[in-house]
């Protein structure tokens, strides 16, 4: 018998037990829409994570103080005031590092905002006018401070959207005067609301320039961080080893063990995001692989009791002049288009469900969510569905093949 | 020789039981002409069935020799046989063994699915064996539509299909009332007067194996009678009263 009739007669197997077949390709489908769907959206967060950090522009090196605790009793060491003004201009030298096109010093801490007799809690983030185009802040209302706002300690400020909201319920803040710490400070710009998705949120903020932060709000003389961006086309990954020499030097240590500052690119960052939304991925998908093997037990049992049903078939095939490999191929051909169709079906409805589900997010949530087919997703599950079918189909078409014609007709 | 379709001598067959082991066909040895219509006769557990199944090449004989169309088939492997089941051999089967939800056409078809007969004259060939047993109007029927005697006349234009050398019945009249079982036999009747098939057939009824021209009675195992009919029945005049 040709393939082509093979493929035929396995068809119109499929067709004459159509419910049996829709039923044992139901477990297939959801084993697979679930795997789908998992892959889907778990592809569609990360990328959703990873574009916000690439948001922050790829070569930027953040300096972070403090260092490890080495055992319980070392907590007096943490060092977390260890960048200093010094060490900016240390890395600001074009000797120390060369790839360096700017860098932002960064304080935050909280504080008690008062505008007539409203009060609001809020964080105070500290930075420079780099920030803006940084974090990409575009303020609905005024302008930000300037590189002179922040070499003068200017009494200015960036309100969050909900801040704005909270102090003048509604009217408009520029211009105005809000008291943090009993000094008076002048509201030259409100931010648009960041919306839920966004890896910061600015909304509950308010933003002044870092020299005024440290001196009249929070009364630090170190930083929180240090952001500095590279050259365009300069290795990140060197611009962050001269950061460190640099500031090593500049600390006085030897041993890079006893460093009192970690150095982070945005690449470090983004693989180790990465790595976590993978691996929550891969974990889901296990989950959803359990669905996947109770959906090839079904199948197993079906195609065990199919085969043991058309056990009369087989032998009268095998009386009409079908050979075992005949009979083989037919029921194994079956047995894997049933899962193929079941794989294609899980496919189409899980990428399916996704894509609506990435509208609703993105629409919902006002978040940049994109649809992302997960090709991994979809070979695993087509190739699962596959073999199952394979093995589950094959045992016992196997069986039946190698039956006598006769003892498989006279099969009660 | 060349003129015998079957040839067996001392053909054997015994199944093994655990420890037992059952002879449920010993010492046959007969030839069957091409064009002979034979009867095998016997009470239930003479072994007659098992001859069958031998002759017809779907299940192998323990002991003996049998020589099917000038071959000895003891020197066949399963495809070969299975070859020769599909293009010398049309089996016709008590319980008629259709596919079930599957059209009479599809159904007759069956065997050609299996030969070398291009597919371009597949429709053709199954209409003219349908046609032959009277069911044109009944082609795209599936087999639970038909009345019993129709089914067996659907089997009976799938054996005929691959235009086989000899045709084997197991009982085919004994799922039927005596009505269609005399329509059934007036066809297998014809087949081997008009169209000179060579058939054997098996029954347990005397009246049956009188339409063939000669009756092989088996009792245990064993062929203990071989005879030819003198009084041939006509089962087409009998169908037709």
């Amino acid at each position: 018998m040709t393939w082509k009739h093979t493929f035929k007669t396995s068809l119109a197997g499929l067709h004459t037990n159509r419910s049996r077949s829709a039923l044992t390709i139901l477990g297939i489908v959801i084993g697979i829409t679930a795997i789908m769907l998992v892959v889907s959206l778990g592809a569609g967060a990360q990328a959703l994570i990873l574009g916000q950090i690439q948001g922050l522009g790829t070569n930027t090196v953040a300096v972070i103080p403090g260092r490890e605790p080495s055992g319980p009793s070392d907590v007096t060491s943490l060092y977390l005031d260890s960048l200093k003004e010094k060490d900016v201009t240390a890395l600001e030298k074009p000797t120390n590092v060369p790839g360096l096109q700017s860098i932002m010093p960064v304080v935050f801490g909280a504080a008690s905002t008062l505008y007539e007799s409203n009060t609001y809690q809020v964080s105070v983030f500290g930075g420079t006018e780099r920030m803006s185009e940084m974090f990409d802040l575009h303020p609905s209302e005024g302008y930000f401070f300037d590189k002179e706002d922040v070499i003068s300690r200017s009494d200015v400020v960036v309100l969050g959207s909900k801040v704005a909201e909270d102090l003048f319920d509604g009217n408009s803040a520029i211009n105005q005067k809000i008291k943090i710490k009993g000094r008076n400070f002048r509201v030259i710009a409100v931010l648009p609301p960041t919306g839920g998705g966004s890896l910061f949120n600015f909304d509950d903020m308010v933003v002044v320039p870092y020299t005024t932060a440290q001196d009249y709000i929070l009364g630090i003389k170190f930083f929180n961080r240090l952001i500095i961006e590279a050259k365009d086309g300069a290795d990140v990954d060197a611009v962050a080893e001269d950061v460190r020499l640099t500031l090593r030097e500049s600390h006085n240590i030897d041993d890079p063990a006893k460093d009192d500052f970690f150095v982070s690119t945005q690449k470090d960052l983004a693989d180790r995001l990465s790595t976590i939304t993978s691996a929550l991925t891969w974990f889901l998908v296990a989950v959803a692989s359990i669905a996947l093997f109770v959906g090839g037990v079904g199948i197993m049992n079906i195609m065990l009791v199919a085969v043991t049903e058309r056990t009369k078939e087989i032998g009268l095939r095998k009386a009409l002049g079908a050979t075992n490999r005949d009979i083989l191929s037919q029921f194994l051909l079956e047995a894997v288009l049933l899962t193929a169709i079941g794989g294609f079906v899980g496919i189409v409805l899980g990428a399916g469900l996704a894509f609506i589900i990435a509208i609703v997010l993105s629409k919902g949530l006002g978040v940049n969510w994109q649809f992302v087919f997960p090709w991994n997703g979809a070979i695993l599950g087509f190739g699962v569905s596959a073999l199952v079918g394979l093995i589950f189909g094959g045992y016992p078409a196997r069986q039946a093949s190698k039956k006598s014609p006769i003892e498989a007709l006279r099969y009660e | 020789m060349p003129n015998s379709v079957i040839d067996v001598k001392n053909l054997a067959k015994a199944y093994h039981d655990g420890q037992t082991e059952t002879l449920a066909l010993q010492k046959a040895t007969f030839s069957v002409k091409k064009g002979e219509f034979v009867a095998i006769m016997g009470p239930s557990g003479s072994g007659k069935s098992t001859l069958l199944h031998v002759l017809g090449l779907l299940d192998e004989p323990t002991g003996g020799e049998y020589i099917f169309a000038g071959k000895n088939i003891s020197e066949y492997g399963g495809d070969e046989l299975a070859k020769l089941r599909n293009q010398k051999i049309g089996f016709i089967f008590q319980m008629f063994n259709l596919l079930p939800r599957t059209s009479v056409l599809e159904n007759v078809k069956l065997p050609l699915l299996y030969s070398n007969v291009p597919e371009s004259e597949w429709d053709k060939k199954a209409r003219e064996a349908i046609d032959s047993v009277g069911l044109s109007h009944r082609l795209y029927h599936e087999p639970s539509e038909l009345s019993g005697g129709e089914r067996q006349r659907v089997a009976i234009a799938r054996a005929l299909v691959n235009d086989p050398e000899i045709i084997f019945a197991d009982e085919p009249t004994g799922n039927l009332d005596s009505k269609s079982g005399k329509n059934v036999m007036s066809i297998i009747q014809n087949l081997n007067v008009k169209q000179g098939k060579t058939i054997v057939l098996i029954t347990h009824e005397t009246a049956t194996a009188e339409h063939a021209e000669r009756i092989l009675h088996m009792i245990d195992g064993e062929i203990d009678n071989d005879r030819k009919v003198e009084r041939r029945r006509s089962a087409e005049e009998e169908f037709v009263k």
